[in-house]
Order: C-alpha cells, then sequence, then structure tokens
C-alpha cells in the first residue's frame, strides 16, 4: 500500500516504516471541501495510498486515515473527502465541525471552481474559532497549465488576504502532495499541538490488536520526516 | 385502454398452454401435469372472466418454420399497425371524459391542431418532438446554455462520458432507450444520452405536451411510434419520459422510471424536492444533483441487465445455510443505538440482512430500496478508498427521511465484500464505525472472507435437467408473522447466453414473457412460448412466479417434467438459495413491544410458504 512513496524535493525525506517508536499519536481531523470534480477524492487517495486513478463521483463523505510521523510526534490523519453537490450541504457541516485542517481545493482550470471555493472559506470563517483549524487553499489540476483559468498570483493573492496556506497540486502526476501533507502536518502540530485540549491523544481501540491494525485502517500508510 | 390491436398483434407471437380437455398428450404426462399444476392452472371456462385470459393454442408440435414466420407477422403486425396513438387517461373520474372532446378541441384549436382523434394528437406528438430536434440542430452540442437555464450555476464534471455526446447525431437517436427527467417547469434535470442543456429544447417540448394534455384533466401516459414507445410518468414536481425501441411493454417501462425517480428521491428525499418546487417553480436540480448522474446511468445499466429490477426481488449469493446464520450474528452481535440494518453483501449481491426488531417491527426493507442500495454501492467506486458515511433514503420505507448509510468493504483492496450499516443517527459515524471492527474481527476469527470467497453462483447444470437452459424462480412471500424480503433464484447465464449480446436477448425474451404474464387487459397465468432458437414457458400461481428457457427442440411433455424435477431441486436446496430467517436484533436496552426472541423467531418460521405446494 505505502511502498510507492512520492520523492520529496526539498530535502525532506519519507521512508516506508510501519514501526514507530513511543513517540506519542495525536488524532488531526481534516476535512477536505470544493466543488465536485476539482480533485478532492483524488487527493485524499493520494495522502492515504498514494495511487490515482480516476474515482466515480463521491456519494457523501469518505474517510480514510493516514499517518504521518513528525520528529517527536505521531500525526493520525483522519480525511473528511466531502461531496461537493450541494446536496450535501446541510450535512457538510457535520464533517467540518471541529476540524484541525481544512482544505479547500478548486481546480487552475474552472474559474467557477475558484468562486465556490471562496464561498466555501467564507462558509468556514463562520465556524473559525482562531488558532483551531489550519485552513489551506489548493489550486489542483496543476498539469492542466495550458487550460489555466486563474493565475497563480490570484491564488496566492487570495490566500494571503485571509492568511492561509496556499499551493498549487498535481493530483494527477503527484507533484506537491507529501509538501502539503507535511506542510499542513507541521502546522497542525506547532498551531494546535501545543494547545491546551488542542490534539486528542490516539488510542488504538482495545478490542483490535497490533497485527489486525493493517485491516482496519486498511489504507494507512506510514512516513516518517527525517530532520 | 384501447389497445387491442396492439394486443392481438402480440398474441400472436405466443401460443398459450391449453386447457388439459383440449390436448391429448401421454398420460403420464398429464397426470404430472394436472397433479403439479393444480386447478387454478386451467380455470374452467365459467372462471375466465376472472380478469384472466386464456387463450386456446396452435397445435402443440408446431414447426420452426411456422415459428418463425408467426414471429415476422408479429413484427410485420407491429410495423403495420403504426398506431401513433396518444393515450389519454382521465385524470379523476370518467366524467372528465365527457367533456374531453369538446374542451380538447377547442383548445386544439387555439394552440395546434389537436382534437381527439386519436392519430392527429400522434401527428402533433411526432411534428413536436421532430421541431424541437430541428431546433437542437441550431443550438449545437455542448456548452451553450439555453435561455431555461440559469447561468453560471452549472457544474459540468469532466468524468461524465455519455454526457459529451453529440445529440444531433444518428447514433444518438439510436440508443435503444433514452431516459429524460425534467421539472413541471420543463427544465432538464437528467438525461440518458447527451448533456440536458443540449436537449433542453427536446425536454421543453415534452413538457409542453405534458401540461397540454393536463390542461384538458387528462393524464399523458404513452405515445405509440412506428419503432418508439414514449412513456410518461409524473410524480410530484418531476416529470419522468421514456423514449424505447426495446419493445417492452408499457408497464415495465413505466415501472422503470419509477426506479429512476426513487433514486433522485433516496439521494435528495421527496420532501426536499416538493419544498423545493413549493419554493421556486424553475429551479435548476441539478444543482442538487450535480455528480450523481453517475448513479442513474449506472442504475439504468442495471435496470436493463438485471432481472431484479423486472421481478422486483432480491438475488442473493447462494450460501450454505450455516455460514449464512454464522454471518448474521455476527452482525446481530455488532449493534450500537440508533443503528436499524445491517446489510453483508458480495460480489453485488446480498448475503445477509439483519434489521433492529422495535424501531421497525411491522416493516421489512422493500425489494426496491435494497437495488437502489446496491446500485448506490456499485456505482461509486469511490466507495472502495475507505469507510462511507452519507444521507440516503429508503423511498418506499419513507420517501420523507433519512437514514445515514455507513459503507466499507471488508476485504480491501480486492474490494468485493462490502459491509453497509443504517443508523437514524447522523452523529453515529464513530459508533457505526467501531460495529464495522467488531464485525471484522469476529469475520476474521471465523474466517468467514475466504468462505465467502468461495461462494458463487450455480450452474444450471446442477439441476440435471438436460434441455433446461436457464430459469428464474421467485416464490411468493406468504402473508405471515414472518416478513420475508421478496427474493428471486436464478443460475449464471452460461452458453449459448455468454456474450453480452445473447444475455439481452435472453432478457429480452422473458421481459416479453413477463408482460404477458403481467398484462393488465388480458392477464395469463401460463405461457408455452416457442421462438426462433429457444423455448420458454412462465408460469405463475399463487406460490411462485416461474420464467424457464429451454433447448428448442423440447417438447412441451418434456417441459413440464423438467419443471416438476426444477421445482423438487429448488425445494431442495432453498436453504441455499434463499436467505430463509432474516434475524433481528434490539438496540434498546429493554425491549418492550417484542418478547421473541431471536431463536422463537426461527421457530415460528418453519412454514414460512416456501414452496409449500410440493
Ligand atoms: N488533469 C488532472 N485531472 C485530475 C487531477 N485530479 C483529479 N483529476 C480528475 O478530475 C476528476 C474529478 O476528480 P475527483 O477526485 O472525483 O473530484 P472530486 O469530485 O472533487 O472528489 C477525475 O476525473 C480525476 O481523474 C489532476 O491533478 N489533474
Ligand atoms: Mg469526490
Amino acid at each position: 500500500m505505502g511502498e510507492n512513496l512520492p520523492r520529496v524535493p526539498g530535502g525532506a525525506q519519507l521512508h516506508s516504516d510501519t514501526l514507530h517508536g513511543p513517540v506519542r499519536t495525536l488524532r488531526v481531523k481534516m476535512v477536505i471541501l470544493g466543488s465536485s470534480g476539482v480533485g478532492k477524492s483524488s487527493l485524499a487517495l493520494r495522502f492515504v495510498r498514494d495511487e490515482f486513478k480516476n474515482p466515480s463521483p463521491t456519494v457523501g463523505c469518505a474517510y480514510l486515515t493516514r499517518v504521518v510521523h513528525l520528529s517527536d510526534v505521531t500525526l493520525r490523519f483522519e480525511i473528511w473527502d466531502t461531496a461537493g453537490q450541494e446536496k450535501y450541504h446541510s450535512v457538510t457541516p457535520l464533517y467540518y465541525r471541529g476540524a484541525h485542517a481544512a482544505l479547500v481545493v478548486y481546480d487552475i482550470s474552472k474559474r467557477e471552481t475558484f468562486v465556490r471555493a471562496q464561498v466555501w472559506l467564507k462558509e468556514l470563517e463562520k465556524q473559525y474559532i482562531p488558532g483551531s483549524t489550519v485552513m489551506c487553499l489548493v489550486g489542483n489540476k496543476g498539469d492542466l497549465d495550458q487550460e489555466r483559468q486563474i493565475s497563480v498570483q490570484e491564488g496566492q493573492a487570495l490566500a494571503s488576504d485571509r492568511s492561509l496556506f496556499f499551493t498549487e497540486t498535481s493530483v494527477l502526476s503527484g507533484d506537491q502532495i507529501s509538501e502539503l501533507l507535511l506542510g499542513i502536518a507541521h502546522r497542525v502540530y506547532e498551531c494546535i499541538g501545543g494547545q491546551q485540549g488542542g490534539l486528542s491523544e490516539w488510542k488504538e481501540t482495545p478490542l483490535i490488536d497490533l497485527h489486525h491494525r493493517d485491516t482496519f485502517t486498511p489504507f494507512a500508510s506510514c512516513c516518517k520526516v527525517g530532520p | 385502454m384501447e389497445r387491442d390491436n396492439h394486443q392481438e398483434g402480440e398474441a400472436q407471437g405466443v401460443k398459450i398452454c391449453d386447457s388439459p380437455s383440449e390436448s391429448n398428450p401421454p398420460a403420464d404426462t398429464l397426470a404430472t401435469s394436472l397433479s403439479l399444476l393444480g386447478n387454478h392452472m386451467f380455470p374452467d371456462p365459467v372462471e375466465r372472466n376472472d380478469g384472466t385470459t386464456v387463450v386456446k393454442e396452435e397445435p402443440a408440435d408446431l414447426h420452426l418454420s411456422d415459428v418463425t414466420a408467426q414471429e415476422q407477422s408479429l413484427d410485420a403486425e407491429h410495423v403495420s399497425n403504426q398506431v401513433k396513438k396518444l393515450e389519454t387517461e382521465a385524470a379523476e373520474n370518467s366524467e372528465c371524459q365527457n367533456n374531453e372532446s369538446t374542451e380538447t378541441t377547442e383548445r386544439g384549436t387555439e394552440d395546434a391542431a389537436i382534437d381527439n382523434d386519436q392519430s392527429d394528437s400522434g401527428e402533433f406528438v411526432v411534428t413536436m418532438l421532430a421541431k424541437a430536434k430541428l431546433e437542437e440542430q441550431g443550438i449545437g452540442v455542448k456548452g451553450r446554455s439555453s435561455p431555461l437555464l440559469e447561468a453560471g450555476t452549472q457544474e459540468s464534471p469532466a468524468f461524465m462520458s455519455h454526457r459529451d455526446e453529440d445529440v444531433t447525431a444518428d447514433s444518438w437517436r439510436q440508443h435503444r432507450k433514452h431516459v429524460f427527467v425534467l421539472s413541471e417547469a420543463g427544465k432538464p434535470i437528467y438525461s440518458r444520452y447527451g448533456s440536458e442543456e443540449a436537449l433542453s429544447s427536446t425536454m421543453g417540448v415534452m413538457m409542453a405536451l405534458v401540461s397540454f394534455v393536463q390542461s384538458s384533466d387528462n393524464i399523458i401516459r404513452s405515445v405509440y411510434s412506428e419503432e418508439h414507445t414514449v412513456v410518461f410518468l409524473q410524480k410530484g414536481p418531476l416529470v419522468l419520459v421514456c423514449v424505447s425501441s426495446s419493445r417492452q411493454s408499457e408497464q415495465q417501462l413505466r415501472g422503470e422510471l419509477l426506479y429512476v425517480y426513487y433514486q433522485i428521491i433516496s439521494m435528495l428525499t421527496q420532501a426536499s424536492i416538493s419544498r423545493i418546487f413549493e419554493h421556486k417553480k424553475n429551479y435548476d436540480l441539478r444543482r442538487l444533483l450535480a455528480g450523481s448522474e453517475k448513479i442513474l446511468d449506472g442504475l439504468l445499466n442495471l435496470v436493463d441487465s438485471d432481472p431484479s429490477f423486472l421481478l422486483a426481488a432480491i438475488h442473493c449469493l447462494p450460501l450454505a445455510s450455516s455460514l449464512r446464520d454464522s454471518l448474521s450474528q455476527i452482525l446481530q452481535k455488532a449493534i450500537t443505538p440508533n443503528l436499524v440494518f445491517s446489510i453483508l453483501i458480495a460480489k453485488n449481491q446480498l448475503l445477509t440482512i439483519v434489521q433492529e426488531k422495535t424501531v421497525i417491527e411491522d416493516t421489512r426493507l422493500e425489494p426496491a430500496d435494497v437495488h437502489l442500495l446496491l446500485n448506490l454501492i456499485g456505482a461509486s467506486s469511490a466507495f472502495q478508498a475507505g469507510e462511507i458515511w452519507t444521507p440516503i433514503c429508503l423511498p418506499l420505507f419513507n420517501p420523507d427521511c433519512y437514514f445515514y448509510a455507513y459503507i466499507s468493504y471488508l476485504d480491501p483492496p480486492e474490494c468485493t465484500v462490502c459491509l453497509l450499516l443504517l443508523s437514524t443517527d447522523k452523529e453515529a459515524f464513530y459508533a457505526v464505525a467501531e460495529c464495522k471492527r467488531k464485525i471484522e474481527e469476529a469475520m476474521v476469527a471465523q474466517n468467514s472472507l475466504s468462505l465467502i470467497a468461495k461462494a458463487q453462483s450455480y450452474s444450471v447444470s446442477q439441476v440435471g435437467v438436460s434441455d433446461l437452459r436457464h430459469f428464474m424462480y421467485k416464490p411468493f412471500d406468504v402473508p405471515d408473522n414472518y416478513r420475508q424480503l421478496t427474493q428471486f433464484t436464478s443460475p449464471e447465464m452460461e452458453a449459448p447466453y455468454s456474450s453480452e449480446g445473447e444475455k439481452m436477448r435472453l432478457l429480452d425474451l422473458y421481459r416479453y414473457m413477463h408482460s404477458r404474464i403481467h398484462s393488465t387487459s388480458r392477464p395469463l397465468k401460463l405461457i408455452y412460448h416457442v421462438a426462433e432458437r429457444e423455448t420458454l414457458l412462465a408460469w405463475v400461481t399463487s406460490k411462485f412466479e416461474l420464467y424457464t428457457c429451454f433447448s428448442p427442440l423440447v417438447t412441451k411433455a418434456c417441459a413440464i417434467t423438467a419443471i416438476t424435477k426444477l421445482l423438487r431441486w429448488i425445494k431442495k436446496e432453498e436453504d441455499r438459495l434463499f436467505i430463509r430467517y432474516p434475524p433481528k436484533y434490539s438496540t434498546t436496552p429493554n425491549p418492550s413491544k417484542s418478547s421473541r426472541g431471536g431463536k422463537s423467531d426461527q421457530q415460528d418460521s418453519t412454514d414460512n410458504g416456501f414452496l409449500s405446494l410440493l
């Protein structure tokens, strides 16, 4: 599952490593929002399995997990991939309530998804308790540069206005995906991890013993970040 | 409804089993058939006015050439008929019909040349539809918004292959079955082929037609042309239209439209759809259905290829009853408050279903609701990438409220065994996910997954009747306190029905037999149909409905003997072929309503009516 880990150009290294030391494991709730078709499910799949395939449209919400090892802590990302359809708007707050990280995704080749992203950001701000959620704007489908309708600058400007983390990715090519996840991991840990009641510790349920773990978080892969 | 010409035409192609007094089969066969068929199979002449029509048949040993000729004459009849009939039906009562002619005529002179003459109405429809075609050619294929659409509300996801189809091309017109959904205001909501945008003028015309007929207190139900049957279904603010060249009966096509409607309801609920349209008549419902077209596409493909929909019954995976029971018990033990249904699916077929007993004591899941759930799971491979939590409405259970469905595969990465847990609490995700962990654990302990992996559908050869090629057997639920889920059993389609085309041809034959059995004007109880490449026998009794397909050279006597054998075989195998004792659980601490435990449930059901005929 986690064998084909992406190479990280920026010096950091990812290791396939299912063993982890006596470091704490903290739960991070992350939600992915945005119009349908921008690549949210594909992004979630890249996060947890590092593969790309043509997904069917998401119904409701998909829950996936991915473990990220930082130098002194392990973060267990519990990722909610939401359906962009309006019909689910009434239930979506359920998914982003209490999220530690929120990714708002748009498709750089479709302006209306960028407009929609701004609506999502407004919506999130209503629920937003400063310091409790790391928000991130993601311009996906960077590989479609020829059909680009939103410039990098425009995306960056929107993010800077609201002091959000910003990146352009290509889920198709894998570009910037692990950087994005690591970036979020660091920020979440720095901003929220230290707070009282910020991140709760994750304990494996006593029902399951260790060798079953792979089955019950079937797609979780682990990676360790060197200093 | 006056459709006799049409019916007669069809009747020529079939032969209906004779009453015993009129033929002389060998004594042993007659004895068998009499004891087997029972009296209700061959009604006396006096009984014939109960709505059932038994038509006397042609000689039993009809030659193949004759049959071919007959089939041809059926076709010829069909074509020469060319009944461009606009069937209308008084909406309220027959009194309306008295005014109908005058009213329609008045309106007719106003708007277009429509009057009570049916062929003229037909002309009108055809002209209108043709006009719509022309307009579309001007509109072009994709991307252009029509005045009917709100600008900028469209998200057009990239994953829809059929959506990009050129609606002006011949290939578009040649699809066997088109399905359109539109709002009462004429706004396009869904089209099976081609984008709704490009088709907005066609849809507009369809709606004009519907409201035109409605304005005279009638409901437009169907239009027949040379090659197509157009069937309309209005449900609340939605209008569903099917344009089919599949030769299916109007009733069947309307049933399929109803499935489409229910699938939409399953995503939005009936209450919210009515609320939306009360609020804003020309709302663009695609805003809410965006991304769900694939689910409707998937449904229509299933409807065409899976007889479960035709039979309105569930096809479960054959499984040793001990294994099925142990799986049910695993589900029964992994419960949490507000959990109401636990369903286990393998290879898109039901393994077992367990339900909460106090919350829904007097109800059971309708087959249609299960079909919608199975389609939802099948249509979204995204499910395979994690655990899903989604609101879902079961329209036959309650069209106005949501359940929350937890869906997860138990055997990644193969993803063939799927667990579906339904809760009434939208906050229950973590609790329900915990049930899955328990189920998973128990299944590991009992090695269930590898046992399930071995389960498979069966071959007709296991029945041991040489001429029998395929069958579908649906026992009727006997109204007892047990409340079985309606099921049917059917073997794998094997040679000569292994190719897609041949499978479809057999299904078409079954659909034809089904339409004859269930004809509203002349229902039949037994049909012996000698087709060109096979012989079919359909038979409905108070206990079951049976469709069989034999090699073409089978004699009627052989067929009847074969059916006796088949019914015995099914009786012997029924524990494996059907979910016999769907168990229940209680998630409330003190079940006050029901004192019966799972054990006594099983004992009560020893005679649940399955095949007690034999
Ligand atoms: N070219 C390109 N296509 C992508 C990329 N990410 C996703 N897609 C495609 O966009 C479509 C929608 O993706 P999906 O993940 O279902 O989007 P969602 O509705 O936001 O979950 C699919 O056909 C994907 O294959 C990307 O980075 N580049
Ligand atoms: Mg998605």
